[in-house]
């Protein structure tokens, strides 16, 4: 068959000059080689162990204000929520009943609550959500069976539906539990303002191994200032700041992502971008295009020829960067007292090989506007405007987060989000930038956006490579 | 290997308004040199681009043994071809240059090193191409166009920046070349280049072929039997001659051109009216002399109009 030699012919080609094959060794290693001027900016600040760590080790937010009472076994408790409102009206103010595995930051808990804007809802162990199907329901119960709780919620405090079952392990026999409030920051543009809430309760009934003794209310967690609660003639007012959720990166101010050791995919993507361009343009600009054409007439071949050994070589230079990069750079920063985001390997192997993956189909799309435009100047120009300008514009902390989700929704730098390594849960409203390390598209679907311009581009190459006199 | 002619059928090509071959028409065949002559413009490198399938024809097509050049699957081992012996990057070696070829064409190392020593690169083979100069890339183009040893062979005006030496040497090797039964089409804008070495010319002008013949043919036609006649007495002579049924035209001061008559009967008539003469020559064309006959009106791109002497 014909077609290995002209890969073999491609590759000669490529491998021969020694600025390209320097060129992509350099992209390498610059994506090895980058956190550490990250580090040298934030290294020294090591206050960051201070997040507070949920049941998973993942980072939460753990503070409420707590209405509680003593449960020394199984029990159930009920009550009206007559009314929730906030200074700044935060969609995820939360008011209702609450199970906690104790008082120690990021402890278990079950709860049952009704929020501004979400309906009702019963959440778990701070990662863990599921909304009821009446969400206009205002009343709200908890039973509690050994480590079992079961969430439940009605209309009108007769008939009850059940918005889930779950188990909370190693739960204490004793334990809290009663009323709780608490209000996330309103999100506004690229910053958050702080936000208090005050809810309305009935009475609380109790069933159960309830403690005799009366509601004492307390802060758990920060935002200790704004809470309080004042018992009335039939139940309580209370108010309460902070969230019951896991964290997002704005909650954790020093800390890395795992994504954030990739940076240097920006620097290489440089690089790759004027490699790739060149390998056609130069043909152009010297003439050799005509050798090449002559020596394999069959022009579309020619062209997948290129693109395979230019994704080849871009992929496999990018992944035997980012599998060494970001292990290494992830014992490294955690050595220096640095906390990080947890992310599940599988996660990680995802951002390495999807690292690579970005930087081939990038390349092969350099490669096919080259052949396009045939000039230099003009290539590399618009192919950075398509893809290392998008992608700085993305990463600038303070563009307007539409711009920024817009950028990496619909331009080829889309295919950054394989480089997600933080989870975002639909449960927390924050500011979630491309820049913060959260990406609008699915890590997957972000590639196809890029390969859905790589192809494109090709296609038009093909074309054009095709109908014109060389 | 077996014979291949190029075939050049009826070509038409225009780039927007210009015209660039008007029906081009001409065979390269197996075992001669064959010249391709014309000025700038004509339309030379144009229908070698068509012929590589770089460029496509408006109308007509070309051939290779038979065959269009695109449908070949190694074409490098049915047609050698030198176009612009520029067209290198800069910074791969010569060596890396002829083995991306080779590859191209299922070819190994062995025979990029057979061409490099048949041109006389060996030493400069793992240098960068950049720094050749215009002789050696000439060199290193044709040792591409062996590569695939093929039986028919283009060269576009390979002898431009040829130092003597190298002209020679492509002259002879183009020479053997045709010797061992390929067809060899080289082109040239100047017809000096190609004599001695061309069997046949083709002379275009304007985007068709004005001659195809061979060169013998061709030169005996420019020369059209005429003698030259030095005399210190011209009018005499001229008269003489004329009356004797001669044709007679003055090519300088104290020269008469003469037709129609050969050298020995001049003699005698100039001998017999006592009319004095100094040097009787037949006069024999050269292939430029020819040329410049036959493309008088064809050459578009002309600084002045220059007297010519006849």
């Amino acid at each position: 068959m014909t077609w290995p030699r002209l890969l073999q012919a491609e590759w000669t080609k490529f491998r021969s000059v020694r600025g390209w094959a320097g060129g992509i060794a350099v992209a390498a290693l610059l994506m090895l080689l980058f956190p550490v001027v990250g580090l040298a900016g934030g290294g020294g600040d090591k206050q960051a162990s201070a997040a507070t760590l949920g049941p998973d080790g993942e980072p939460v937010s753990d503070s409420y204000f707590f209405v509680h009472r003593v449960l020394a076994g199984d029990g159930q408790i009920t009550v009206e929520v007559k009314g929730l409102a906030s200074e700044r009206g935060t969609p995820w103010a939360k008011a209702g009943l609450i199970i906690s595995a104790g008082p120690e930051p990021g402890a278990r808990y079950a709860a049952v609550l009704v929020t501004a804007g979400h309906g009702v809802r019963m959440q778990h162990d701070y990662r863990y959500d599921r909304a009821s199907s009446d969400a206009a329901a205002r009343w709200l119960r908890l039973t509690r069976r050994a480590d079992t709780i079961i969430g439940e919620a009605s209309a009108d405090g007769q008939s009850w539906s059940r918005i889930d079952t779950v188990r909370l392990p190693g739960l204490a026999t004793t334990v809290r539990a009663g009323l709780f409030v608490t209000c996330p920051d309103r999100v506004q543009g690229i910053g958050t303002a702080s936000d208090t809430a005050t809810a309305e309760f009935g009475t609380p009934r109790v069933m159960g191994d309830w403690s005799p003794a009366a509601w004492a209310g307390g802060q758990v967690g920060a935002y200790g200032a704004r809470g309080g609660f004042t018992p009335s003639a039939n139940g309580f007012t209370v108010s309460g700041a902070g969230d019951l959720a896991p964290a997002t990166r704005g909650d954790v101010p020093v800390a890395a992502a795992a994504g954030d050791l990739l940076l240097g995919t920006f620097l290489a993507l440089i690089v790759v971008v004027v490699v790739a361009t060149l390998t056609i343009t130069t043909e152009y600009r010297y003439g050799l295009i005509r050798g090449t054409l002559s020596a394999r007439p069959r022009r579309g071949r020619v062209l997948a020829a290129k693109a395979t050994v230019l994704a080849g070589v871009t992929f496999a230079a990018g992944l035997g960067a980012t599998v060494v990069a970001l292990p290494l750079w992830l014992r490294l920063i955690r050595g220096l007292g640095i906390f990080v985001f947890p992310a599940p390997p599988g996660v990680l192997l995802r951002a390495e090989v999807g690292t690579a993956a970005v930087l081939a189909a990038v390349a092969v799309f350099a490669l096919a506007l080259g052949t396009v435009l045939r000039r230099s100047a003009t290539a590399v120009t618009a192919v950075v405007a398509t893809t290392v300008l998008p992608y700085l514009l993305a990463l600038v902390p303070f563009l307007p987060p539409p711009m920024a989700q817009w950028l990496t929704r619909f331009t080829p730098v889309a295919g950054l989000a394989v480089q997600q390594t933080l989870i975002r849960y639909p449960q927390v409203d924050s500011v979630y930038t491309p820049a913060d390390g959260y990406y609008p598209l699915a890590p997957w679907a972000g590639f196809a956006v890029l390969c859905g311009y790589t192809a494109l581009a090709l296609a038009v190459a093909l074309i054009v490579l095709r109908r014109r006199d060389a | 290997m077996s014979d291949a002619t190029i075939e050049v059928a009826g070509l038409r090509k225009r780039y927007g308004s210009t015209t660039a071959l008007d029906g081009m028409t001409f065979d390269a065949v197996p075992g001669r040199v064959t010249g391709f002559v014309g000025p700038n413009g004509a339309g030379k490198s144009t229908t070698m681009r068509i012929i590589l399938g770089l460029h496509s024809a408006d109308a007509g097509q070309a051939r290779i043994g038979g065959r269009p050049y695109r449908s070949l699957r190694y074409p490098l081992r049915s047609l050698g071809a030198l176009l612009d012996a520029s067209a290198l990057h800069p910074a791969r070696s010569g060596r890396n240059h002829l083995l991306w070829l080779a590859q191209s064409q299922g070819l190994g190392r062995r025979r990029v090193d057979e061409v490099i020593e048949l041109v006389g690169l060996a030493a400069a083979g793992r240098r960068a191409a950049g720094g050749y100069s215009l002789g050696m890339r000439q060199r290193l183009g044709i040792a591409a166009a062996l590569l695939g040893d093929p039986p028919a062979i283009m060269l576009d005006e390979p002898f431009n920046g040829m130092d003597p030496e190298g002209i020679v040497w492509l002259r002879g090797f183009l020479r053997a070349l045709a010797g061992e039964r390929r067809a060899v089409l080289v082109s040239s804008h100047l017809m000096s280049e190609l004599q001695g070495m061309a069997d046949h010319v083709v002379v275009v002008g304007r985007g068709r072929v004005i001659a195809d013949s061979s060169v013998a043919d061709l030169i005996a036609a420019a020369s059209g039997d005429r003698v030259l006649v030095r005399t210190g007495a011209p009018r005499e002579a001229a008269a003489a001659l004329v009356a004797a049924g001669a044709e007679v035209t003055p090519a300088s001061q104290n020269r008469l051109g003469v037709r129609a008559m050969a050298a020995e009967r001049i003699a005698e008539v100039l001998a017999a009216g006592g009319v004095p003469f100094s040097e009787l020559a037949p006069h024999r064309a050269t292939l430029e002399e020819a040329y410049f006959d036959l493309t008088g009106d064809a050459v578009e791109y002309r600084a002045a109009p220059t007297e010519v002497t006849p």
